[in-house]
């Protein structure tokens, strides 16, 4: 298997299945520009500024775009630039993408990717450097993939662009860079399957997108120490592998759950509160979290680290769970 | 300024000169630090090449009078007063900057000095400004609010539902459109329906107008009417001032980007806004230099100051959340 970026991964996606589907089309501000848009300016060499379509910056009026060109039966992947800019256009992501098909009494789909870099650490402040998949998570009619490494980023994206329905796919910048081993060939990722990162038998670390990473360094750092931890991603929050996760966490019967969002109405709350109604009894100590506090994510880098979750804030929770009286 | 005269009047004209080199000097200065690495927190986006817009507006609004920046602010809030050291600190992530080392660079705000804040997300600021717009029409003390914003930031909702609020209300607000000619990497003449902006307003009823960004007299004397009109109860404006961003976007864009080339950024250039004041205030290069070294002086402070400040402790992350 050839090592390839997380960023390398996405082009791959969009390119195979643009080659595969001539309905595929790329929009979004500056996507066709190298030094903005590295991740899509190739495809429109390739394929054409038709194809790869800029856009003003209207980021309500071309997404609802979007959605009424997948009703009328194109396959349109929108680049949001951040997800931060997707809170302009939450009527059509959040009213009418996901309800259209349901209200419509079953006439139309909606088959839309809105990919959503995102994510702090690189001093971006408050409204540049969010993580808001727990707010789309709750939406019925919307599904959320959270890659964390290239494989994943390929093989879920291909099955984003596949799927008859609208789909946020989120892409933490912070795993651009990361390389790793890709299936060659045309390998799709279903949702609603987690994936077992790293095995080990003392306790469960879940990771979500940005987190997974962290969670493997974390799982070292414990090795060091005798610990065994496993390292599972549920790859996909909506539809969500409550039983993939449940199958790790009984097995250990100790659990952490990890995301960069904030802790108030995360994903990890609904994690728990799933996993917590099926392991009941097989759990030996309260499921413990790891998120953002509840700030906005601010600029300076000393302040901003301790907003946000790292390696050494996941390795302190699993030691209390560990060491839970 | 026509209707001014005698020693007022040179007065002005020389702080209104000094106030573009205090701006462009500022963003060299922090463009310099940037590229320097580990001293600028966070991104920055420079105004060098449109100060006459920045002059040109807050020279015709007084003190209480509002105005709403964007992420390409530094410009405005020098020119509306804010302070110069406790704006150097923010950029350095200090505790004594305007807004505690959260905002950054892209939320620059002084509201003792009238300028409420700095809005990085594109064409948010421009309801925002309709809102103070409002408040300043019931406390009837006769202000005025100016919200800034690019070519690209015109074709965002925000921006026609905001006009056609301050018209149906007549809301005492001067929408002021730097048309730079680029939205990133974006040209105006793909991404706007309209060659001038300012023809926006007619669907709105208000009066447009489009003035030579580079002219900071041409920009100061559009904005005065319409200012005047505001005041008098008769609505909202649109002025559009063409001009032209002399560094790349942001930290991330190089000067000339695949979207741009250097003969068109020389022609620019050859009418570079500090040149046609020093002209059309028929300075001395004596006097220039005065205010020249006198800036130098003051950023040499600011960044003393910014300095000098110390890094916030990270629990102060979790200040000002709540009032
Ligand atoms: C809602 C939103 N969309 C996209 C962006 C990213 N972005 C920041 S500045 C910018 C270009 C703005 O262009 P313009 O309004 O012309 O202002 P200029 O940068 O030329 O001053 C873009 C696309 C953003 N900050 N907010």
């Amino acid at each position: 298997m050839p090592n390839i970026k997380f960023s390398e991964a996405i082009t791959e996606a969009l390119r195979e299945e643009m080659e595969r589907d001539e309905k595929v089309f790329v929009m979004g501000e500056d996507v066709s520009t190298p030094s903005v848009s590295p991740l899509t300016a190739e495809l429109a060499d390739r394929f054409g500024k038709a194809r790869v379509r800029n856009t003003p910056i209207s980021e309500l009026g071309f997404t609802g775009a979007a959605v009424g060109a997948a009703m009328a039966g194109y396959r349109p992947v929108l680049d949001m630039r951040l997800v931060d800019f997707t809170l302009v256009a939450i009527d059509p992501i959040a009213n009418q993408a996901p309800k259209l098909r349901y209200m419509l009494g079953g006439q139309v789909s909606v088959p839309l990717v809105i990919r959503t870099p995102q994510g702090g650490g690189v001093q971006n402040g408050p409204t540049h450097s969010q993580s808001l998949e727990s707010w789309f998570m709750k939406i019925p009619g919307l599904k959320v993939a959270v890659p964390s490494d290239a494989a994943d980023a390929k093989g879920l994206l291909k099955t984003a662009i596949r799927d008859d329905n609208p789909v946020i796919f989120t892409e933490y910048r912070s795993l651009y860079p990361l390389e790793g081993p890709v299936p060659e060939g045309d390998v799709a990722v279903p949702f609603g399957k987690a994936a077992v990162k790293r095995e080990g038998s003392d306790i469960t670390l879940i990771g979500v997108g940005s987190q997974v990473p962290k969670c493997m360094e974390a799982a070292e750092a414990l090795a060091a120490d005798g610990i065994s931890a496993e390292v599972i991603d549920p790859r996909t929050i909506s539809p969500l592998d409550t039983e993939g996760l449940a199958a790790s966490a009984g097995k250990t019967g100790r659990c952490v759950v990890v995301e960069e969002g904030h802790l108030h109405g995360g994903v990890g709350a609904e994690i728990a509160a799933a996993l917590q109604a099926v392991l009941f009894g097989s759990l030996k100590v309260p499921i413990e979290r790891v998120a953002a506090l509840n700030a906005p994510i601010p600029v300076q880098p000393k302040m901003e680290a301790f907003v946000l979750p790292s390696t050494e804030k996941i390795a302190a929770a699993a030691r209390i769970a560990l060491n839970y009286a | 300024m026509p209707d001014s005269k005698g020693v007022f009047m040179r007065e002005k004209l020389g702080e209104m000169y000094r106030t573009m080199v205090r701006i462009r000097r500022f963003e060299e200065t922090a463009q310099e630090l940037f590229e320097k690495g580990g001293i600028i927190r966070g991104g920055i986006h420079v105004s060098a090449g449109q100060e006459a817009c920045s002059v040109g507006v807050c020279s015709a609004l007084n003190d209480d009078d509002a105005i709403l920046t964007t992420h390409r602010g530094h410009g405005h809030s020098i020119a509306k007063g804010t302070r110069l050291p406790e704006m150097m600190a923010e950029l350095f992530g200090k505790t004594a900057g305007l807004c505690h080392a959260k905002g950054g660079s892209m939320h620059i705000a002084d509201v003792s000095k009238g300028h409420y804040g700095a809005h990085s997300i594109v064409g948010s600021n421009m309801p925002m400004a309709a809102g103070i717009g409002l408040a300043f029409q019931l406390n009837g003390r006769g202000q005025v609010a100016v919200p800034f914003f690019g070519d690209g930031a015109s074709n965002q909702g925000a921006f026609h539902e905001s006009m056609n609020l301050c018209a149906i209300w007549k809301l005492p607000v001067v929408f002021f459109c730097e048309n730079n000619h680029f939205a990133s990497s974006t040209r105006a003449e793909y991404s706007t329906s309209v060659e001038d902006i300012s023809t926006r307003a007619q669907g709105y009823g208000a009066p447009g107008v489009t003035v030579d960004g580079m002219d900071v007299l041409a920009v100061h004397e559009a904005v005065a009417e319409a200012v005047k009109r505001a005041r008098a109860g008769e609505g909202p404006s649109l002025i559009e001032a063409k001009t032209y961003r002399y560094y790349g976007h942001s930290r991330l864009d190089k000067k000339f980007g695949s979207y741009r080339d250097e003969e068109e950024w020389n022609e620019w250039k050859a009418r570079d806004p500090l040149t046609v004041a020093g002209r059309l205030f028929g300075l001395s290069e004596a006097e220039a230099e005065g205010h020249r070294a006198a800036v130098e002086k003051e950023l040499a402070e600011a960044v003393a100051f910014a300095e000098a400040s110390p890094e916030p402790e990270p629990e102060m992350a979790l200040e000002d959340i709540f009032a």
